[in-house]
Parts: structure tokens; C-alpha cells; sequence
């Protein structure tokens, strides 16, 4: 996250218009709520965005992906190296994201399979491959590639105004919480999926492929870890090592949201993006990150099982 | 008390082994006659991260607690050793400035282990809530680049790092050169054997026993959390240690030495040499350091990626660890032979690699 408030349009901050209108007070009031929410909103998505294949990934097989930052920034500098050869911007992001997706799938098959029943040494194993491809790109790609502007546009809410982008940004990521929900509530191979998170065994006597399923569930994991790269590609600088800018706030948002992925996340991210935001208008940035550990710490050992277990205790 | 060296937590407990020590010792004793005095510098470099690599054995293999935060409590310590430093002004204060700043990282490790302890955070959460606050630590110091961001007379100086510290000090000697060498042996003594009666006493026997199954261990009538809360504010005081040993060798301290990858390299030396054993520990981190500042003179990247790598064939093909699995695979064909007497020390393979470097 400290990359990307270097460069790229204002974020968390607003630009005062020179030609002032004059409003009612109701249309200021407006304005002010808007800015918050906007501020919110901002959070909100980073979070989410940066978050969510973490969370699939650990909320199906207990693994968390230490190489997730690394498959952030595979997607950044896939969108960026293929809009730098002229392909436009969105059908760039969606190809990085496919193709964060298919190396996911070819990490699972080779690496992370073998470590099913030994969550720990995945963590280490994964922690392996992301030093092993940060400072392989260092090394092979150089310390920075010339990146893409964000895109323009505006728009106006009383005395502020706003990027456009960050607007489409939220939009994503309520696209990417109601896609979790369609896939896993409303697909087969969401049921299928949902039974080899609960019994795994059971789920394989039953007849699914549970290996395939895990594949599949990794592979949309780090689709979705490059699809945050890539809508981030155009806000920051691209440097080998920034995909470590996003996992705290992954990280975070996945421990307190605690083991069911599908209830806990998106709470999570209300919660912690409040806690930012305020402290953030405040305080500024650094305060913002301190003060959201901070509020992380506190949260595990007062709902050490997260906000889920509070979901899941009111729904039986 | 002192027959607590030798016990079932650890390997190398034959008379045959603390011969090979002993001879290892006389080695590291004498070595700074034959060597020159830059490659003197150099060998204490290493030694100093020793004592983060023993904290994190202690931590992760003893206590079962996978900390990815060591650099949080080197960092801590590191820097406060160089505010206490300048604070209380060089000279003979500067032993004073070590020693508060071990007790400020074992005092931290306490405040944060507690919150995660007693919030029954294990297993992969322990990992990555210590790693976040390492990233957010190496991220804030990242960020006090600005003159308001000083103690007292001590800037941090974000990124460029902080600096103008007076190394360890007894009255008007420096503690520099051989004379920081040799008191790095001799810490390294203490904190070696100190750690092999502390888990061959009855309290390692309960963190051993925790690791194996803390419900067990509850049942049997421990308090387990304030066994772990023990641990892991000892190895992360071995942590501190090393950072503020660090930060006297260099008269300087900068973030980097906290974030990614730096946070990752404690992890790699301590699982490939094996975790469950602190002589293996010893031994693997110092070839690793060693091997490490050999090929960073040519390229850091590739050095990391190296690290990297075996970290990764670590866990794909030694989980226990590279020179404990030699170990055991040396000391159990020596014990099937017919005659025991002649039974060779399982860890005299791994120290004879170490004297050879």
C-alpha cells in the first residue's frame, strides 16, 4: 500500500475544484458524507481485493499462501507488459488474471499438493517460491518496468472530486464478493467444493475429485490474487517486490476473518477498512497501517476464531 | 546443574561430540592468529545472527510456535540499542544500552505474545500475525525519513537508517576487531550451552512436551501458555540480542534489516539445519550465513534466490532439516555396527564441515 499512494491519482485525499459552487447545506452535507464514503470504499477494496484468493486458498485447504503477493505482482506486470505492447487496459487485466490462474494451478500440482497434511511446511515451501520469484524478477526483469498511467477521468460531488477508477475499483470488488458467493452458493462445483472443505474424505468417498477441486480452488486463489495486481497495475510502481505492499492487509484481513472464508471475509474488510479510514482522516497513513495491527491483535484475542464464529454461532 | 548439558533434547551427547567441540573451540579460539584482521570482522559478522537462528530453534523446533517475527524483536532491539546509545551518551553506558535493549525485545515478544497466546493463535495465524507486525514495523521505520522522527537526539532516518552510535564500550577500548570477535565466542558459548540445560531441564521437557501436545500437557497439569509465553520471549530476546549486536558492529541500522526478504532469512538457516536441535542449528546457520555472504559479493539476488531454493528442497525433501537428517542418517549407521565402543559422534560430520570452512 505504500507504493500506491506515490504515484497515481490522489487516494484517501481530495482535490479542492477551483470553480467552487456555491451549495445548500443539505448538498455539502452530501458531499462530506460521500467523501467518507468514498475514503471507505477505497479501503474497502483494497482490502477485499488483496485478500480474497488468500482467503479461498486457506479456507479450502488450510494453506496459506505465502507466494500470494508474488502472484499480485505476476498479474501487475502481465497486464502492464501486454498494455505496454498495445493490448487495451481491461482485456490486458483479464488476461493476467487467467494467467496468474493457470501458473496457480501448475504451483498446486507441483508444490503445494504435497503439503496438504502439513500446513506449516506450506507455508514455508510457498515462502520458498516467493523469495525464489521476488528476486528472480530482480534479477531477470531489473528493479523496474515502465509503467501504465492510471486512467483518467472524474467526477464531481459538490466540492470534491473524485477518481473515476477508484470507483470501478470498488465495483470490482463487490464483483469478486458476489462472484465467491454465486460460484460456492449457487454452482456444483461450489457444493462440491463446499463438501471437500468440510470432509474431505467423506467428500472423495462420495465420488469428487478432491485433488482436482483443490487445483481448481488454487487456481482461482491466485486468479484473483492477479486480478488485484492487475486492476492495481496502473496505481502504483511496479517494482519485483511490491506484491509485500499488499500482503499485511491480506494477511490481516484472512486472520480475523477467521475459517469460513465465505461469511468471514467481507465483515472483515467492513471492519478493518472503518478502522482505516478513520484513523487514516485523522492521523494519516502510517498511524492508519499501525493502528490496524493494532486493532488486529486486539480482535483475535477478544474472537480468537474470528468474525466468522460469530456468523456461524447466530446461524444455528 | 551442569550435567543439564547432555539430555534427551538434544543430539551430541557423547563424550565423542564435546571432544569435536572442544576441538572446534580450540579452532575458533586460535583462529584469529592465522587470520587477517578484515576476515576477523567478517566471521564476527556472522556470529552475530547466531543468536537469532539458536531464538528461533528454541521458538519454532522446542516450543512448536512458527514465529516469523524474529527480525521484528532484531529490529527492536537494533534500533534500540542505537537510541540508548546516543541517549545515554557512548562510553561504558553502551553494555547498559545492550542489555535494556534484550530486555525491551523479550519485553515486546512478552506484550505481543501474550495477546496471541492467550488468544489461543497457533499454527499458520502465530506465522503470519508476527510477520505482519514485522512488515508493519520495517514499513514504519520505512516511513521516518523526516527530522520530527527522532528520540531524544537520535534520528531514525527512515530508509537511510539510523547511525552515529557508538559501538560496545568498557571504559575508553572499542569492543571491535578480535576483541568483538572473541566476545562473540564467548557469548555464543554461554548462549549455546545456557539453552541446551534450559531444554534439557525440567522446563524444556514441557516445552517439548507442549509442542508435541499441548491439550497433554494442559491435562497433565502445565499451564502451557505461560510455558510458551517463556519461550518465545527468550528466543525472541536471542533475537534482540542479535540486533543489537548488530547494530554495535556496524554502528548502523536501517529497516531493510527488519522487512522482506530479511525476515525470511532466519526461517531459512533454522529449518534447513533442523529445527528440533540446536546443535544442528549452530552449525547449519553458520555454513548458510557463511555460503550466503560468499555469493552475495558476486550477486545479493542470487544469493536470495538460492535461499529461497533451499528452503524450498527443504521442506520437499528433508522436513527435519538438512544437517539434522545427516545426523541421524551418520548416527544411526554407526549404531548398527557390532561393536559400540568405537561408536563415532553422529554431529562430528557436520563439525568437520564447519572447521573445514
Amino acid at each position: 500500500m505504500v507504493t500506491a499512494r506515490r504515484t497515481g491519482a490522489p487516494r484517501g485525499q481530495w482535490v479542492q475544484r477551483a470553480s467552487c459552487i456555491r451549495l445548500r447545506p443539505e448538498g455539502l452535507v452530501f458531499a462530506e458524507l460521500f467523501s467518507r464514503f468514498y475514503q471507505f470504499a477505497d479501503v474497502f477494496s483494497f482490502l477485499i481485493l488483496a485478500s480474497a484468493g488468500l482467503a479461498i486458498v486457506f479456507g479450502m485447504m488450510g494453506v496459506i499462501n505465502m507466494a500470494h503477493g508474488e502472484f499480485i505482482m505476476c498479474g501487475a506486470y502481465v497486464t502492464v507488459g501486454l498494455v505496454n505492447l498495445g493490448v487495451p487496459l481491461p482485456l490486458a487485466q483479464i488476461m493476467a488474471a487467467i494467467m496468474a490462474g493457470v501458473i496457480g494451478v501448475v504451483v498446486e500440482v507441483l508444490i503445494v499438493r504435497r503439503f496438504y497434511r502439513r500446513p506449516l511446511d506450506s507455508l514455508l515451501a510457498t515462502w520458498g517460491l516467493s523469495l525464489i520469484v521476488t528476486q528472480g524478477t530482480l534479477l531477470i526483469v531489473g528493479s523496474s518496468i515502465r509503467g501504465i498511467g492510471t486512467p483518467e477521468g472524474s467526477f464531481a460531488v459538490g466540492y470534491y472530486t473524485f477518481s473515476t477508477y477508484r470507483m470501478i475499483l470498488f465495483a470490482c470488488a463487490l464483483a469478486v464478493l458476489s462472484g465467491i458467493y454465486i460460484l460456492f452458493m449457487r454452482t456444483r462445483f461450489g457444493v462440491i467444493a463446499r463438501a471437500t472443505m468440510q470432509n474431505a474424505g467423506m467428500a472423495q468417498a462420495l465420488g469428487a475429485r478432491t485433488g482436482r477441486i483443490y487445483a481448481v480452488s488454487f487456481g482461482i486463489g491466485a486468479g484473483l490474487a492477479g486480478l488485484c495486481g492487475a486492476l492495481y497495475a496502473p496505481t502504483m510502481t511496479l517494482i519485483p517486490t511490491m506484491g509485500a505492499t499488499f500482503i499485511v492487509e491480506s494477511f490481516v484481513t484472512v486472520v480475523i476473518g477467521g475459517a469460513n472464508v465465505l461469511l468471514g471475509t467481507a465483515p472483515a474488510a467492513v471492519f478493518l477498512g472503518l478502522v482505516r479510514m478513520t484513523l487514516n482522516a485523522g492521523y494519516g497513513q502510517i498511524i492508519g497501517q499501525i493502528g490496524m495491527l493494532f486493532a488486529v491483535i486486539l480482535i483475535i484475542r477478544i474472537l480468537p476464531e474470528g468474525f466468522s464464529s460469530i456468523l456461524v454461532r447466530r446461524g444455528r | 546443574m551442569l550435567s543439564l548439558v547432555n539430555g534427551s533434547q538434544t543430539i551430541g551427547n557423547s563424550r565423542g561430540f564435546w571432544l569435536a567441540f572442544l576441538a572446534v573451540l580450540a579452532l575458533a579460539l586460535i583462529y584469529p592468529i592465522f587470520a587477517d584482521s578484515y576476515d576477523v570482522g567478517n566471521f564476527s559478522y556472522f556470529l552475530i545472527w547466531i543468536f537469532m537462528a539458536l531464538g528461533l530453534s528454541l521458538i519454532w523446533g522446542y516450543g512448536g510456535m512458527l514465529s516469523f517475527g524474529q527480525t521484528f524483536f532484531f529490529g527492536i532491539a537494533g534500533y534500540s540499542y542505537g537510541v540508548l546509545a546516543i541517549i545515554m551518551g557512548g562510553g561504558s553506558m553502551t553494555i547498559l544500552a545492550l542489555v535494556l535493549s534484550v530486555l525491551i525485545a523479550a519485553l515486546a515478544a512478552a506484550v505481543l505474545g501474550y495477546f496471541m497466546i492467550w488468544g489461543r493463535i497457533g499454527g499458520v495465524f502465530f506465522g503470519i500475525v508476527t510477520l505482519a507486525a514485522t512488515l508493519s514495523l520495517a514499513f514504519f521505520l520505512g516511513q521516518t525519513a523526516g527530522p520530527e522522527w527522532h528520540i531524544g537526539g537520535a534520528r531514525l532516518n527512515g530508509f537511510n537508517g539510523m547511525k552515529g552510535m557508538d559501538p560496545l564500550t568498557v571504559g575508553d577500548i572499542y569492543i571491535e576487531g578480535t576483541l568483538l570477535y572473541y566476545v562473540m565466542i564467548a557469548l555464543i558459548l554461554i548462549v549455546y550451552l545456557g539453552l541446551r540445560m534450559l531444554v534439557n531441564s525440567s522446563i524444556g521437557n514441557v516445552i517439548v512436551a507442549m509442542r508435541e501436545d499441548p491439550q497433554r500437557a494442559e491435562m497433565l497439569g502445565y499451564d502451557v501458555r505461560k510455558y510458551q509465553l517463556l519461550t518465545f520471549a527468550v528466543g525472541s530476546g536471542l533475537a534482540g540480542l542479535s540486533g543489537a549486536l548488530y547494530t554495535s558492529w556496524g554502528q548502523f541500522i536501517t529497516p531493510s534489516s527488519i522487512g522482506l526478504p530479511a525476515a525470511a532469512m532466519p526461517i531459512v538457516w533454522v529449518a534447513f539445519s533442523g529445527r528440533s536441535d540446536l546443535t544442528a542449528t549452530l552449525i547449519g546457520s553458520f555454513l548458510l550465513l557463511f555460503g550466503f555472504q560468499t555469493i552475495t559479493i558476486y550477486s545479493q539476488q542470487a544469493a536470495l534466490v538460492l535461499m529461497g531454493g533451499l528452503l524450498l528442497a527443504t521442506v520437499m525433501v528433508m522436513p527435519q532439516g538438512f544437517i539434522f537428517g545427516i545426523a541421524q542418517l551418520v548416527s544411526s549407521r554407526w549404531k548398527r555396527r557390532p561393536r559400540p565402543k568405537k561408536k563415532r559422534d553422529p554431529d562430528r560430520d557436520a563439525h568437520s564441515q564447519m572447521r573445514r570452512s
